[in-house]
C-alpha cells in the first residue's frame, strides 16, 4: 500500500510537471505579445513596451522563460530592481499587469471562495442525490419513483444560470426571504451567517443540476445492485430489508460515486463560472473568467495550473478512498 | 407429518406478454433426514419452486398460491401465508439455501467472517465472539484449513470450490432443518463438483438434516439423492426414489433425460442421446401433456390423448408415480432401452 501511494505521487508530480510545461507553451506561442498587452489597449509607445519586456521577463527565449517560471514557483520571483521592484514570494506563480498583483495572492483570495461554493454546493447534491435515488430506487414504480424522475428531467434541463437567474428573482427579488446579497462575500471566519447567507443561493444554483444526475445514477445503482446474487443471499439469510439496503446494498451501490463526486469537485474547484458570474462571488471562476477577457496571461497559466493539480490530486484521493471503500481493489494494487 | 410439505404449489408472474405459469400444482413431501432431488432442463421451474418456499420472489410480479408447510417443532408454519417478518426468523435458521454460482453470492466488500458471524448474529442473541467461533467450527467442518485466518479474507481470495464451500458454511451456522442446494455445483470444475457433492452428503447425514438437491444433471444426484422428482414445464412429471427412477423411468422425458448422460459402462461408439425440440413457452402451454410435442412415443396412446388432456399423476408403485398417458399401458416398463 506504501509503495503503491509513493508510486501513485510520484506519477501525479510527473503529470503536473508536464502539464505546467504544456500549459506555459500553449500560453507562450499564443499570437500575443504579452509585453504589448502590460501597456493596455491603444499602447503605441515602444518604449515602454520593450522596458516592459525586460521587466516581466518576456526578453528571454520562450525555454528559459519556462525555466525562470518553475523557479518561481520554489523561490519566488522579482520583476525590476530599485525603488520600482516588485516581489512575488514562492510560490510564484507570476504578477498580472492588470491587477497589479501577484497572481498567487490573487488566487489564494479566490479560492477560499470557490472552495466554499464547491463544498456547500456538493455537500447539498450528494445529499440530495442520494436520499432521492435511494427512495426512488427503494419505491422503484411508485409515486416517489415518478416524482423524483420529474425532478431529475427539471434539473437536467435547466442551465445553471438560468437557474441562478430564476432563484434570484423569486427568492430574492420577489418573495424576498433572502435579503440581497450586498455583493461583497464575507469570509466563514469572520460572519459564518452571514457568509451562509451570501452563499445559500450560489449552493442551490450549482447542486440543483447535479442533485438531478446523482439522483438518477444512485436510483440506477441502487436497483442494479439490488438485483445482485448477494443481496439474494442476504435476503436467504433472513435479514431485513431496511439492513440489506443499508449495509450491502449502499455500500457496493455508491461506490463508483466516489469517483464521480471526486471529479465533479475538482471541475468545480476550478471555478464556477456562470453561478460566480450570476451571484457575483469573486472565486476562481471570475477570476479566470476576467483573465480570459483581458488577455491576462499569467493569471490564466496560474488558473489552468492550480486546476490540474486539483483535478490530480482528486484523482489520487478518489483511488485510495475507492480501495478503502472495495477490498478487491486493494489486493490488486 | 412431513418435516416440509409443499401442496399444489402454484407460482404465476404477470410479464407483458402474458402470464407465465412458472410452476404449476407442484406437491411433495420431505421427511428429516432425506435428500430430494428435483431435477429438470432450464426453464422447468424447479428453482422458482424453491424461491417461492422462501420467499424470495418479489411479491409485485410473483402470484402465489397453495402451501408450503413446515414443521420446525412448534406445529406447522405455512411458509406461503406467514407475514414477512415471521417468515425471515425462519429463513437461515430452519430453511437455509446455498445458491448456484458462489463468484456473485457472496458480498464482495465484506470478509467472510463478516458474512457467516452475520448470519449467525441474525438468529441467535450472543456476542459476536461467540459468533466467531461458530464460524470457525463451521469453516473447519466444510474443510477450509486455517479457518481461524481465513476469517478475515474476503471472498475473491477463494477459488470457486473454496467460495461455494463458504457459502454452506453459511448456510449451516444456524443448524437448519432444510438446506435447498440450488444447482451447487453447476458453477464448478468436474473435480470440485465431486467434492462438494460429497461433502453436501456427509454434512447431511452428520448434522441430520433435510436437504432439497436443485439440478438439471441426474448424474450428479445419483449418488446423494433419496428421491427424485423430475419437472418439466412447471409441473412434476415424474416422481419416485432414486433406483426406481434409474432402473424403470415411465416419463419418456426421465428416459429421455437419462439417455443423454455419457456413462463410462457404455460403449462409446454413439453419440450421446438428446431430446429434440424446446421446452414450451410458459405463456401458452399446450392443453395436454406439456412434453407431447417432442415425445417420440406419443403415437403408442390412442386417440391422440397426448395433445388433448393433461394427464395426472398415478402411482406406479408405492414410492413411484409419473405423468403420461403410457404408464398402464401394457408393456411399458418392459419397454424401456437404456
Amino acid at each position: 500500500m506504501f509503495g503503491y501511494l509513493v508510486r501513485r505521487i510520484a506519477t501525479s508530480l510527473a503529470i503536473l510537471f508536464a502539464v505546467s510545461f504544456a500549459v506555459y507553451a500553449i500560453f507562450a506561442l499564443l499570437p500575443f505579445d504579452p509585453a504589448a498587452l502590460t501597456c493596455g489597449k491603444n499602447c503605441n509607445n515602444p518604449a515602454i513596451i520593450e522596458a516592459n519586456r525586460i521587466r516581466l521577463g518576456y526578453d528571454i527565449p520562450f525555454w528559459q522563460q519556462y525555466i525562470v517560471f518553475l523557479g518561481g514557483l520554489f523561490v519566488g520571483r522579482s520583476y525590476s530592481e530599485g525603488a520600482a521592484a516588485i516581489h512575488c514570494p514562492a510560490p510564484s506563480l507570476g504578477y498580472s499587469f492588470n491587477e497589479h498583483e501577484c497572481v498567487t495572492t490573487l488566487i489564494v483570495r479566490a479560492l477560499p471562495v470557490t472552495a466554499s461554493l464547491a463544498i456547500g454546493a456538493m455537500i447539498l447534491w450528494l445529499v440530495v442525490g442520494i436520499t432521492l435515488g435511494v427512495v426512488a430506487a427503494r419505491f422503484r414504480g411508485r409515486s416517489a419513483d415518478t416524482a423524483s424522475t420529474i425532478f431529475v428531467l427539471i434539473g437536467t434541463s435547466l442551465p445553471t444560470f438560468l437557474t441562478g437567474l430564476l432563484l434570484l428573482v423569486f427568492v430574492v427579488i420577489k418573495w424576498k426571504i433572502i435579503p440581497f446579497p450586498a455583493g461583497n462575500y464575507t469570509p466563514l471566519l469572520e460572519n459564518p451567517f452571514e457568509w451562509a447567507q451570501i452563499l445559500f443561493l450560489p449552493w442551490v444554483t450549482l447542486a440543483f443540476a447535479s442533485a438531478a444526475l446523482y439522483t438518477r445514477f444512485v436510483r440506477n445503482a441502487v436497483i442494479e445492485t439490488l438485483s445482485e446474487d448477494f443481496i439474494r443471499t442476504a435476503r436467504a439469510k433472513g435479514l431485513s430489508e431496511k439492513v440489506i439496503l443499508r449495509k450491502h446494498t449502499l455500500r457496493a451501490a455508491l461506490a463508483p460515486l466516489a469517483t464521480m463526486a471526486g471529479l465533479d469537485f475538482a471541475a468545480l474547484l476550478g471555478g464556477a463560472i456562470l453561478t460566480e458570474k450570476v451571484f457575483n462571488l469573486p472565486g476562481l471562476g471570475r477570476l479566470s473568467l476576467g483573465a480570459v477577457i483581458e488577455y491576462d496571461l499569467p493569471i490564466i497559466v496560474g488558473a489552468t495550473l492550480l486546476s490540474a493539480a486539483i483535478v490530480i490530486t482528486m484523482n489520487l484521493i478518489v483511488d485510495l478512498l475507492y480501495a478503502f471503500i472495495d477490498p478487491r481493489v486493494r489486493v490488486a494494487s | 407429518m412431513s418435516l416440509l410439505e409443499v401442496n399444489d404449489l402454484l407460482v404465476e408472474f404477470t410479464t407483458s406478454d402474458g402470464i407465465v405459469k412458472a410452476v404449476d400444482g407442484v406437491s411433495f413431501k420431505i421427511d428429516r433426514g432425506e435428500t430430494l432431488a428435483i431435477v429438470g432442463e432450464s426453464g422447468s421451474g424447479k428453482t422458482v419452486t424453491n424461491l417461492a418456499i422462501m420467499g424470495l420472489l418479489p411479491s409485485k410480479i410473483a402470484d402465489i398460491s397453495g402451501s408450503a408447510k413446515l414443521d420446525n417443532g412448534a406445529g406447522p408454519i405455512d411458509l406461503l401465508t406467514i407475514s414477512g417478518s415471521e417468515l425471515r426468523k425462519i429463513r437461515g435458521k430452519d430453511v437455509a439455501m446455498v445458491f448456484q454460482d458462489p463468484m456473485s453470492a457472496l458480498h464482495p466488500y465484506y470478509t467472510i467472517g463478516d458474512q457467516i458471524i452475520e448470519a449467525h448474529q441474525i438468529h441467535n442473541q450472543c456476542d459476536e465472539e461467540e459468533s466467531a467461533k461458530r464460524a470457525i467450527e463451521l469453516l473447519e467442518l466444510v474443510g477450509i484449513s486455517d479457518a481461524q485466518k481465513r476469517l478475515n479474507a474476503y471472498p475473491h481470495q477463494f477459488s470457486g470450490g473454496m467460495r461455494q464451500r463458504v457459502m454452506i458454511a453459511m448456510a449451516l451456522v444456524n443448524n437448519p432443518k432444510v438446506l435447498i442446494a440450488d444447482e451447487p455445483t453447476t458453477a464448478l470444475d468436474v473435480t470440485v463438483q465431486a467434492q462438494i457433492m460429497k461433502l453436501l452428503a456427509d454434512l447431511q447425514k452428520e448434522l441430520g438434516m433435510a436437504m432439497i438437491l436443485i439440478t438439471h444433471d441426474l448424474g450428479v444426484v445419483a449418488g446423494s439423492a433419496d428421491r427424485i422428482n423430475v419437472m418439466y414445464a412447471g409441473k412434476i412429471v415424474e416422481s419416485a426414489n432414486v433406483f426406481e427412477l434409474f432402473a424403470n423411468p415411465q416419463m419418456p422425458y426421465t428416459h429421455g433425460l437419462l439417455a443423454s448422460i455419457p456413462r463410462v459402462d457404455r460403449p462409446q461408439l454413439q453419440r450421446l442421446e438428446t431430446i429434440s425440440g424446446q421446452p414450451p413457452s410458459l405463456i401458452s402451454l399446450p392443453a395436454g401433456c406439456a412434453f407431447a410435442p417432442r415425445c417420440t412415443r406419443k403415437s403408442e396412446v390412442s386417440g391422440s390423448a397426448c395433445e388433448l388432456t393433461m394427464p395426472s399423476l398415478v402411482e406406479v408403485s408405492a414410492s413411484h408415480s409419473s405423468r403420461c398417458h403410457l404408464v398402464g399401458l401394457s408393456g411399458l416398463s418392459g419397454s424401456v432401452k437404456r
